[in-house]
């Protein structure tokens, strides 16, 4: 069993308290006065035309796919991390090994243009 | 390594962060007052100083309302996950010896997950408005801290191939001889700009910038909700300080002040640096923020962790 889990749960428990006493404090003394043109987009010009949640650049998925390669990446090269010293210059050379071959991968999503924005 | 008192640790760090917090907000209109030729807020009580009171009292009594178009669940929800993880993230911070909620021995670990957690925050912000501007503002956000994300692990990995472990009270201890700053130069300033860009400030604030996206993800939130993602992001300030504080300036070491007087001291450096950024840059356009992150802090940070490790091998 992992030791030094109940004070952080117990912290938890005031973290989450925290934002939702806040909330409903401010909700019992606030006042609420809602009207129509109070409750509209907060936008200027004309009544917003359409529902914002429509198509929006496929970029953000790209950065999506990248992160998910790139941060797994991260999490393998951590037990290296805290451990190089006993894996001495084999841990070294397979850690560069790794890397030659995401770097490939990288190259080509370079070259491809997955890293250009517009 | 846990503190005797752990409820009296617990109850101690949140009250004072967040009293740092709201002090932070004081301290920062009066330093950008000062690099603008201005006064800031100088009535409220001596230096200005009840003016954080007086805007929690106004932030408790404004009007909140939730538009009718959004999610209302989600958008309730979304400013408090960026309060709680964050809070959360300050339970493994060493602040000296003994002060410390919890010392994981993943502690460096935890935080990076929980900042993980953050970019739901934002994102789940923009999306629940319903409102165009919020979500170009969230989708930002979420493209740029999952990218920074990536070279913040990287960039941290120096230090814990130094320290050789993720417990951050090691790390501290580690440093007993020299501070990471030196061995580990390149691995800071990736740290501290990652760091920006994970906080959402000034020059990286693209998520919110108000000049295009009249304030991004928290257009629509008013009252307490909008207060909270102002504190959150505050927290992440005094976060990313304190972290740069412990991994790489020695945390509570120095010569003769009490250790405690010596993490503030340098933390406080570091949150005058990030006002004075804020004051100093001007914000970049999100492409070349995209782009500097991957095809120069990425490279940068894989270079930085080989070198690390061959050289640190080499050496002994």
């Amino acid at each position: 069993m992992p030791e030094g889990y109940l004070p952080i749960f117990l912290f938890m428990v005031v973290a989450i308290l925290f934002p939702i006493v806040a909330i409903v404090a401010a909700r019992l003394i606030r006042p609420g006065n809602p009207f129509a043109t109070k409750l509209e987009a907060y936008e200027c010009g004309i009544k917003a035309a359409s529902d914002s949640r429509g198509r929006y650049t496929v970029r953000f998925y790209i950065i999506a796919i990248l992160f998910v390669i790139f941060d797994v990446e991260t999490v393998f090269l951590y037990p290296w991390a805290v451990r190089y010293k006993q894996l001495g210059w084999f841990g070294v050379t397979e850690v560069a090994v790794f890397l030659a071959i995401l770097i490939v991968g990288y190259i080509w999503a370079f070259k491809k243009g997955a890293l250009e924005w517009v | 390594m846990t503190s005797p008192y752990p409820i009296l640790a617990i109850l101690g760090i949140l009250v004072v962060v967040m009293t740092l917090a709201a002090g932070l907000i004081w301290l920062e209109r009066r330093l950008l007052a000062l690099w603008q030729d201005r006064y800031g807020p100088n009535r409220v009580g001596p230096f200005g100083l009840l003016q954080v009171l007086a805007d929690m009292i106004k932030i408790f009594f404004k009007e909140d309302w939730i538009p009718p178009f959004a999610d209302k669940v989600v958008f309730v929800i979304a400013p408090a996950i960026i309060v709680g993880t964050v809070l959360m993230s300050f339970a493994v911070l060493p602040i000296a010896p003994g002060i410390i909620v919890s010392d994981l021995n993943i502690g460096l670990l935890f935080i990076l997950g929980m900042s993980s957690i953050g970019v739901y925050s934002v994102v789940l912000a923009g999306w629940a408005s319903d409102n165009k501007y919020s979500l170009l503002g969230g989708l930002r956000a979420a493209a740029q801290m999952l990218s920074y994300e990536v070279f913040m692990g990287l960039a941290l990995m120096g230090v814990v191939l130094l320290a050789g472990s993720f417990q951050l009270s090691e790390i501290v201890s580690a440093q007993r001889r020299v501070w990471f700053v030196v061995p580990q130069f390149a691995g800071f300033i990736l740290f501290l700009i990652a760091g920006v860009a994970e906080t959402r400030r000034l020059p990286f604030d693209l998520p919110e910038a108000e000049s295009e996206l009249i304030a991004g993800f928290h257009s629509e939130y008013s009252g307490m909700k909008f207060g909270l993602f102002f504190v959150g992001e505050y927290l992440g300030v005094i976060l990313i300080s304190s972290l740069i504080t412990i991994l790489f300036f020695g945390g509570w070491m120095g010569p003769v002040l009490p250790p405690i007087i010596w993490f503030v001291l340098k933390m406080m450096f570091f949150i005058c640096f990030f006002i004075l950024l804020r004051a100093a840059l001007p914000r970049p356009r999100f492409d070349q923020l995209m782009s500097w992150g991957w095809k120069v802090m990425l490279p940068l940070a894989l270079a930085n962790l080989l070198i690390t490790g061959a050289v640190a091998l080499a050496w002994g």
